[in-house]
């Protein structure tokens, strides 16, 4: 079940919502409407799952409507229409009562410029969702030095806001966020503040502390990279509305219309896709085979590296052409030909980190799962072909590629 | 133009004088017996104690919240009002002073508040500030009079109309300055407005308050000529005396001790508010 569901959420800024929202019904864009009824479409119609423990970022560029989605969530702003169910519940029909429950609770909130409250110590700002509720003093107290604990600012707590650094400062902010122990975390664009050393670092210690907590969080985003980095499913928002939802690959392999093509046209490829992707099928052969086989297979399929597994399909080695044809002479096995030495990388090894391994090998990288299976082989003109993102290989394409590209190589 | 009769607000604002008057003044005796007995409770507070031992006191207190300098001042200041003559009197006009200050914070700031949290109370309030700023003090004298008779107490209502409107739109302006992403994040922790206002605005606004604090003071002080036309006692009274009676000298002295009075104030409020800085 998924810890948030929202249902055709909406916005409208104006006198007269509900007419916006027919409008929007019956097709009308948001610059018509404007021009028309000079009330400001904010968030259109929009609907996704959440599941727990899932980083779901939100991306989209200024004025596309993402921090007012964030600030639907919580209703810092009131919704227009449409239902935001918290584990079942809807939060749009909550009392005021409710909702600061809700508030004080369930959900809770990192901001980009830190939002820390200047005239309490770094202790206190992180106490106050626990001291508003009513804790008492030892409690509340114990519960903020863990929270402070957990992003790595203890001896800080008698501080103020203003002697710390943008990075630590967002620290008590997440520290803040995440003393009241919420199901939710929302983030609208919590590091955008940070310069990119911090920023980075401090994305890999949000992925961390999830992992430890697993805290379902939401985060707003205008940085590719970031969304592309922490997110385990991106929403894509352009002019109030939600143009593609999916994991990152999914995303960049796959976009939904020209709007995301061009999105994502600048990413840096070698920091997103993996070897799993670029890979190719191998050919391969069991070690009982004579070397008269092997060559027999290489002319046919015309290449020049054969890989060697068991039954299994574990990677025992690799031969080349030269060797086959040598110990066909000589009349060896194919066990004493086989070059056990063949690098090999894990899936998920993003393509920046490839590049060193591949330019460093005669014979294409083989990659291999963590039983040694083997899965795939990169070869460098189809890294390179990915890289530059016209020839993203997919499933029906592998074949082509493995035919000829390892001789070119050889 | 010149066929239309003329509207007769001064008539008007006589008859709703009287029809005050005659109704309310249940009110304003309340209002006058509870001013007038502030009043006293200072006067004692300042006069029990010989000159010596208040002058010794207000040095120590000067030295506490501020410099040297100050104590210095406060030392050989009040010391040179009492030398000439003006000790009881400096501290009846104190005591006033204190009473109309003490007054407007205590209903200024809550109106300041409100002020802040709607724009509607914020409308309303601006032109009768103007009007409390800039009518002339003469005019309000008189119907002060008539409601809470010749003393000190009218002195003090008319101090408090001219004094109060600093304390009240500095209070205003300070909540509303509070960043709008703090309160954003007092809301989305789930505070109470009241929270909101005691755990993160009123602290915030402290010095722009305390600022209007001070200027509440400081005209408070220059209402005190004006409160002695109508029997309000104090160095305010002599000064006026020796413009009536055209002696130059003992005006001089009478409105130094009045300076000497200002400074003092406007220091000693503004070290309160850097001490309430961190």
């Amino acid at each position: 079940m998924p810890i948030i569901e929202v249902r055709q959420l909406s916005k409208i800024f104006g006198h007269d919502p509900k007419r916006a929202i027919s409008l929007l019904e019956q097709g009308w864009t948001k610059e018509q409407i404007f021009a028309e009824t000079k009330m400001t479409v904010g968030v259109n119609r929009v609907s996704f799952r959440i599941e727990p423990g899932e980083i779901f970022v939100i991306m989209g560029l200024s004025g596309s409507g993402k921090s007012t989605l964030i600030r639907l969530l919580n209703r810092l702003i009131e919704p227009s229409e449409g239902q935001i169910l918290l584990n079942g519940e809807d939060i749009t029909k909550m009392s005021t009562e409710q909702l600061r429950e809700t508030r004080r609770k369930r959900i809770s909130m990192v901001f980009q410029n830190f939002a820390l409250f200047p005239h309490r110590t770094v202790l206190e700002n992180v106490e106050y969702g626990l001291e508003i509720q009513g804790m008492n003093k030892h409690e509340r107290r114990e519960k903020a030095l863990k929270a402070l604990a957990l992003v790595g600012l203890e001896g800080w707590e008698n501080q103020y806001p203003d002697q710390l650094s943008g990075g630590m400062q967002q620290r008590v902010g997440i520290a803040r966020g995440i003393a009241n122990d919420p199901d939710v975390l929302l983030m609208d664009e919590a590091f955008s503040a940070l310069d990119p050393l911090i920023r980075k670092e401090m994305q890999d210690e949000l992925i961390a502390l999830q992992a430890n907590m697993k805290k379902t969080i939401i985060f707003i985003t205008h940085d590719l990279d970031e969304a592309l980095r922490i997110g385990d499913r991106i929403a894509l928002m352009k002019d109030g509305e939600i143009v593609q939802i999916g994991t990152p690959e999914e995303i960049l392999t796959n976009p939904a219309n020209d709007y995301v093509r061009k999105f994502v046209a600048d990413v840096d490829l070698s920091k997103v896709l993996t070897a799993s992707h670029v890979m190719i099928r191998p050919e391969s052969i069991t070690p009982e085979r004579g070397p008269r086989v092997a060559l027999q297979l290489m002319k046919k399929n015309n290449i020049s590296n054969l890989y060697v597994v068991d039954k299994e399909r574990r990677l025992l080695g690799v031969i080349t052409a030269e060797d086959a044809s040598a110990g066909a002479k000589d009349g060896k096995t194919l066990e004493e030909i086989t070059i056990a030495d063949v690098p090999t990388v894990p899936p998920d090894t993003l393509l920046n980190d490839l590049f060193d391994t591949v330019s460093a090998t005669k014979v294409p990288v083989a990659v291999v799962d963590e039983n040694g299976k083997l899965l795939g082989i990169i070869i460098r003109s189809t890294l390179l072909a990915a890289l530059s993102g016209n020839m993203m290989p997919e499933a029906g394409d592998l074949d082509e590629f493995a035919e000829n590209s390892p001789r070119k190589l050889g | 133009m010149m066929n239309l009769p003329r509207i007769p607000l001064g008539n008007w604002v006589e008859a709703a004088e009287l029809w005050l008057e005659t109704y309310f003044s249940p009110v304003f005796d309340t209002i006058r017996i509870t001013t007038g007995s502030i009043v006293s409770m200072f006067e004692q507070v300042f006069l029990t104690l010989p000159p010596l031992a208040m002058i010794l006191l207000f040095t120590a207190l000067a030295w506490f919240l501020g410099r040297w300098k100050i104590a210095l001042f406060t030392l050989a200041g009040l010391s040179l009002i009492a030398n000439m003559g003006y000790w009881e009197h400096t501290m009846q006009t104190l005591a006033l002073v204190m009473t109309a200050s003490l007054i407007s914070v205590v209903t200024g700031i809550p109106v300041g508040i409100l002020c802040a949290r709607s724009n509607a109370v914020q409308n309303i309030m601006k032109p009768v500030l103007d009007f409390m700023q800039t009518m002339p003090a003469f005019v309000y004298l008189l119907p002060a009079v008539s409601f809470f008779s010749l003393g000190v107490v009218p002195g003090v209502i008319a101090s408090v109309i001219f004094a109060i409107p600093p304390t009240i739109r500095l209070t205003d302006l300070g909540i509303r300055q509070v960043p709008g992403m703090l309160v954003e994040a007092a809301d989305a922790f789930g505070s109470t407005p009241w929270q909101k206002l005691i755990k993160l605005q009123i602290p915030l606004a402290l010095p722009t308050i305390m600022a209007g604090v001070n200027q509440t003071i400081m005209l408070a002080l220059s209402m005190v000529v004006i409160s002695s036309m109508i029997g309000a006692q104090g160095v305010g009274a002599d000064v006026y005396r020796a413009v009536s009676q055209a002696k130059t000298g003992a005006g001089f002295e009478a409105g130094l001790a009045i300076v000497i009075l200002a400074i003092l104030l406007d220091r000693l409020t503004q070290n309160i508010i850097k001490s309430k800085r961190r």
